[in-house]
């Protein structure tokens, strides 16, 4: 057996008592039924009153929240948009393509974000409030590892650039900046905020030293003592080398003049020119990458990743993306200096750092509570071709199980099931099957649903569920007494079966009322009366019908003899043929001819012949056997009649 | 046709509708409703549309529709219609018929009106009760016309308690929609290809007209009548064709277009502007069929980057007598008569359910949980 990860969480089901009885459970394919049974586990004979509840417990709770709906349906059209990607397209042009869409994923999570959060601050309820809270620290965690994966996995800048995503990444996530900035700023006289030295600090850890310098010349304008210093430290944060995207310069230069400006600022140090401004003084340690320095502002950095970019940025900014893990690893212990233990999170970046895509995957799926983040960012990173060498023990690849999995969940929500179907699609070994299984278990409460399940079905040429899905409708529409209906169901099903099951409902009800139902239907099948004999039939001897009732007495006749002797009539309607060609054999004119008499008293002989004899008759078969004699003595009389009639005519029509 | 604005709602929308203009207004449509589907809980809500403030770059009104108010709707919303300005009629799944009424002093939706036992298979009464959805509704104040699964159609009138006529097994398959023609008739499309005119004026079950496509009997799904010339209908199908239909004369389509590639939801001409035509389907494309004849000079302006394709009518069984007058939906002379067609929206993914249009404003609703806004029709 495979081994375990991290201890499997327990889940307490309130009210449910698993101590005294024994429990019984049920998977299902993104639940699980829970219920106790009245067997103890000692075997003591008293009954203990056990929970009357069977409950439904949900793996995949996120799929049920209103405002991930939004997160699940905008993201799905991305996932569209991305399978539809040329794979023609190589180099540069692929890649900018592929980080749009990760781009796009990620605005999505953010838009999330925001409206959690919204919804967080409008919660009336404390309880709702923390839980949306939650929800937005998971999607702000989610939208953190995305964008490093995006960084390092994506975009895969090279030295040099890499820094400088970096760094907007940390800006990115370390946002608090912005309303503290505007705080002091707002102020009467910001250089004598509290916060004050804290924000020039926060900006220049993250490497905004304009931002900084400016700050620090309305502390120069404060305090006319302190203007040199000031003066002579914008001018360090002014020079510090850094590089800009359009410049041309090779990394090499930039190494050599930053080693320039390192140095003197080194010098500074030495000089104790800051000597007065303790402030100041750290602030230039810091741009000196001292790392005691740098820990002494751990209520500033806030997490060990913030130290890991800033230390960076003033110790190695062209740091080559394989050295990373060593300074990410350094970064993580000297933060947490053994005082705590890394969490879930700091343990996905980390191996994100590492470069290792499957730990990240594996972490980001235990940790999470959805199967959306593993599916969709193991798809785009498969697009960029990074998963091909890794297979699984069992099904198909890596990026197929996480999708099937996300899949299966959304079938399982009552009304997102047609996302999921998407999904299947772009999974090529089980996603058919999956979706085979899936599609047959959607509850079906009207037609329009129907066809929207069956439009699935036939474009994938699911043949098997189209008739299985037409079939139950056909059934359903029978029980409700809606023959029309159910007809059109199974003729396009191509069911014969059905179709001659209900052509029988039919007939039956014309032998008991004398009348038709559902003209409308009958009379238009057209070429799909051709699906059943029965049906055939059906359709022919309404036609005989309608002839009679146009009084076109010949070709009625002759429809109706070609119904027996070309066998499409069922034996047991011949009975019912016979008399109806009573009227055609009393009409004025002789319509039948010598020929066709002859055949219908073989059909009649044929079926009176083949009568079962009946061993024991009560009353009553009695009076059905005396019926049917006289019906079969006026069947012979008439037939004779109009054989004489019809011999005679054709004799003197042959004379003339 | 420069701003679409999508919103993701959480919920699968059925229908959507503009709210009327009160006659003789000047105002463009602002206000309209949506029902949703086969959620857990289903919605009748209420968006506006109107202007919150904020003015962009390029003057005009930036943002999307704004949530007025919601209330709880019994089943799937499979119709939805205005009564007046401030009454909805909503057809259910569950064969029920409700009329909400809007409080627009404080902003909510209450039940004004309801006819609970509307369609069924087996009656309401008999132990072995089931309901049939009710699949269409249209109102012409004070009737509303129901249509439903088990092929009856009831005419209600508001105030009245009970129906005012029920026409039991007016079809053997299941009714898909309805449209008044001109009062008292109404027409219907089923799932075998065929109209109905009905007649109230008549009684007894029978239509007083049918007409059908030939051989496929495709079931016809939505249905529109012309706004000036009632005798000129349009029809979308399984198959995602659309009929145009004279109803006066002849048993078949006038002409069929192929368009969808799905079952086609919703048909409308334009109100105002009758050579426009709207279309959604299954297949979650949204088009705008533009049959004024002035192609020329508007396609420079029109198909900027756009799908664009022009067709003539690809089957005509019409002899036409009095050309002049005719609209030009049934025209037939190859030269004239072409459609340019635009595709609106940008990507297709999952259905789009319904769509409706209102002056220069257009509304649709999709199984993608997206309502998409545009009040540029024509720029």
């Amino acid at each position: 057996m495979e081994e375990l990860d991290g201890e499997p969480t327990v889940t307490l089901i309130p009210g449910v008592n698993s101590k005294k009885n024994q429990m019984y459970f049920d998977w299902g394919p993104g639940e699980m039924l829970v219920c106790e049974t009245s067997f103890n586990k000692k075997e003591k004979s008293e009954m203990v009153p056990s929970c009357p509840f069977i409950y439904i417990i949900r793996k995949d709770v996120d799929v049920y929240s209103q405002i991930l709906r939004k997160l699940f349906n905008e993201s799905h059209g991305i996932f569209l948009g991305l399978q539809r990607i040329d794979e023609e397209l190589t180099g540069k042009s692929r890649k900018s393509q592929l980080v749009r869409v990760s781009k796009n994923y990620r605005s999505v999570i953010r838009a999330c974000m925001e409206e959690m959060h919204q919804v967080a601050i409008a919660a009336k309820d404390p309880a709702n409030g923390r839980q949306f809270s939650s929800q937005v620290s998971i999607l702000s965690a989610m939208e953190l590892i995305w964008n490093l994966c995006e960084i390092l996995f994506i975009e895969v800048a090279p030295a040099g650039p890499l820094l400088l995503h970096l760094l907007d990444w940390v800006r990115l996530h370390v946002c608090e900046v912005d309303s503290l900035s505007a705080d002091v700023l707002g102020s009467e006289n910001p250089s004598k905020h509290d916060s004050f030295w804290n924000l020039v600090t926060i900006l220049v850890l993250q490497g905004r030293l304009d931002e900084a310098r400016q700050m620090l010349s309305k502390e120069a304008d404060a305090s006319p003592a302190s203007a040199g210093i000031c003066r002579i430290m914008g001018d360090l944060m002014r020079t510090m080398p850094i590089l800009s995207p359009g410049n041309t310069q090779t990394l090499t230069e930039l190494e050599l003049k930053w080693q320039h400006w390192h140095e003197e600022c080194e010098r500074y140090l030495q000089d104790s020119t800051f000597a007065t401004s303790p402030h100041l003084e750290s602030l230039l340690k810091i741009m000196l990458g001292d790392e005691a320095a740098l820990l002494e502002q751990k209520e500033l950095l806030s997490n060990w990743y913030h130290f890991l970019v800033t230390r960076l940025l003033y110790s190695n900014p062209t740091v080559k993306p394989i050295d990373l893990h060593y300074y990410a690893q350094s970064s993580l212990d000297l933060f947490l200096g053994g005082e705590s233990s890394p969490e879930p999170l700091d343990n996905i970046l980390l191996a994100a750092f590492e470069f290792d895509i499957h730990q990240v995957i594996k972490e980001c799926s235990i940790a999470l509570s959805n199967w959306w983040f593993v599916a969709h960012l193991t798809d785009l990173l498969d697009h960029c071709k990074l998963l091909q060498s890794h297979n699984l023990y069992f099904g198909s690849n890596m990026r197929e199980f996480l999708l099937l999995e996300y899949a299966s969940g959304l079938f399982a929500h009552p009304s997102l099931w047609q996302l999921g179907v998407d999904y299947f699609d772009y999974c090529p070994e089980l996603g058919r099957v999956s979706l085979e299984l899936h599609i047959e278990r959607i509850p079906l409460n009207t037609e329009q649903k129907a066809l929207k399940v069956l439009r699935i079905c036939e474009q994938r040429q699911m043949t098997e569920q189209v008739r299985s899905i037409c079939k139950i409708l056909a059934m359903k529409a029978v029980r409700n007494n809606r023959l029309g209906s159910a007809l059109s169901w199974s003729i396009r099903a191509k069911d014969a079966a059905f179709a001659t099951l209900v052509s029988d409902r039919f007939l039956r009800d014309y032998c008991e009322r004398g009348c038709f139902s559902d003209l409308d239907l009958i009379d238009n099948l057209g070429p799909a009366m051709m699906l059943s004999d029965r049906l055939t039939f059906l359709g022919k001897y309404r036609e005989f019908h309608r002839m009679y009732g146009e009084k076109r007495f010949a070709d009625a006749a002759s429809l109706l003899l070609s119904l027996m002797t070309s066998r499409i009539a069922p034996r047991s309607f011949w009975m019912t043929l016979l008399t109806d060609a009573l009227p055609l054999l009393e009409q004025k004119q002789v319509i039948f001819s010598a020929e066709q008499t002859y055949e219908l008293m073989r059909c009649l002989e044929d079926l009176t012949s083949r009568r079962p004899v009946h061993g024991e008759s009560d009353t009553e078969q009695l009076q059905d056997d005396d019926i049917e004699t006289t019906k079969v003595e006026m069947l012979r009389l008439s037939l004779a009649r109009n054989l004489a009639r019809a011999i005679i005519r054709e004799g003197s029509l042959e004379g003339s | 046709m420069e701003e679409i604005y999508a919103k993701f709602v959480s919920q699968k929308i059925s229908k959507t509708r503009w709210r009327p203009l009160p006659p003789g207004s000047l105002q463009t449509a602002e206000t309209f409703a949506t029902g949703s589907w086969d959620n857990e809980e289903n919605y009748i809500s209420l968006w506006s549309i109107g202007d919150f403030g904020n003015l962009d770059s390029d003057g005009g009104f930036e943002g999307d529709h704004q949530l007025l108010c919601d209330i709880r709707h019994h089943g799937d919303v499979m119709d939805l219609q205005f009564f007046d300005q401030e009454r909805i009629v909503a057809a259910s799944s569950t064969g029920c018929v409700t009329v909400f009424l809007h409080h627009p002093n404080n902003q909510t939706l209450s039940v004004n009106q309801q006819w609970t036992t509307a369609h069924y298979h087996t009656g309401p009464g008999s132990p072995s009760y089931s309901s049939a959805p009710c699949t269409g509704v249209v109102c012409n104040n004070p009737e509303i016309v129901t249509v439903g699964e088990d092929g009856r159609i009831n005419l209600f009138r508001a105030d009245h308690k009970e129906a005012v006529r029920t026409i039991d097994n007016a079809d053997s398959s299941t009714l898909h929609a309805v449209t008044f023609l001109r009062t008292p008739e109404i027409l219907t499309v089923n799932s075998i290809g065929q109209l109905k005119i009905w007649d109230f004026r008549q009684q007894g079950n029978e239509p007083s007209q049918i007409l059908s496509l030939t051989g496929d009997r495709v079931p016809l799904h939505c249905v529109d009548r012309h706004p000036n010339q009632q005798h000129v209908v349009a029809t979308g199908g399984q198959d995602g064709m659309l009929s145009i239909w004279d109803v006066r004369q002849g048993t078949m389509p006038v002409s069929l277009l192929k368009a969808h590639e799905a079952e086609m939801w919703e048909v409308h001409f334009h109100p105002s502007n009758p050579e426009h035509l709207f279309t959604c389907s299954e297949d979650g494309s949204l088009w705008h069929w533009d049959a004024s004849t002035d192609v020329p000079e508007k396609s420079s302006l029109f198909h900027q980057g756009r799908s664009s394709t022009f067709l003539s009518h690809s089957i005509s069984n019409q002899a036409n007598v009095h050309q002049s007058v005719i609209s030009s939906w049934l025209s037939t002379d190859p030269a004239k008569d072409r459609i340019e067609i635009t595709s609106l929206l940008p990507s297709r993914s999952l259905s789009v359910n319904t769509l409706d249009v209102l002056g220069p404003c257009l509304v649709c609703g999709t199984d993608a949980e997206a309502i998409y806004v545009t009040r540029h029709l024509f720029s």
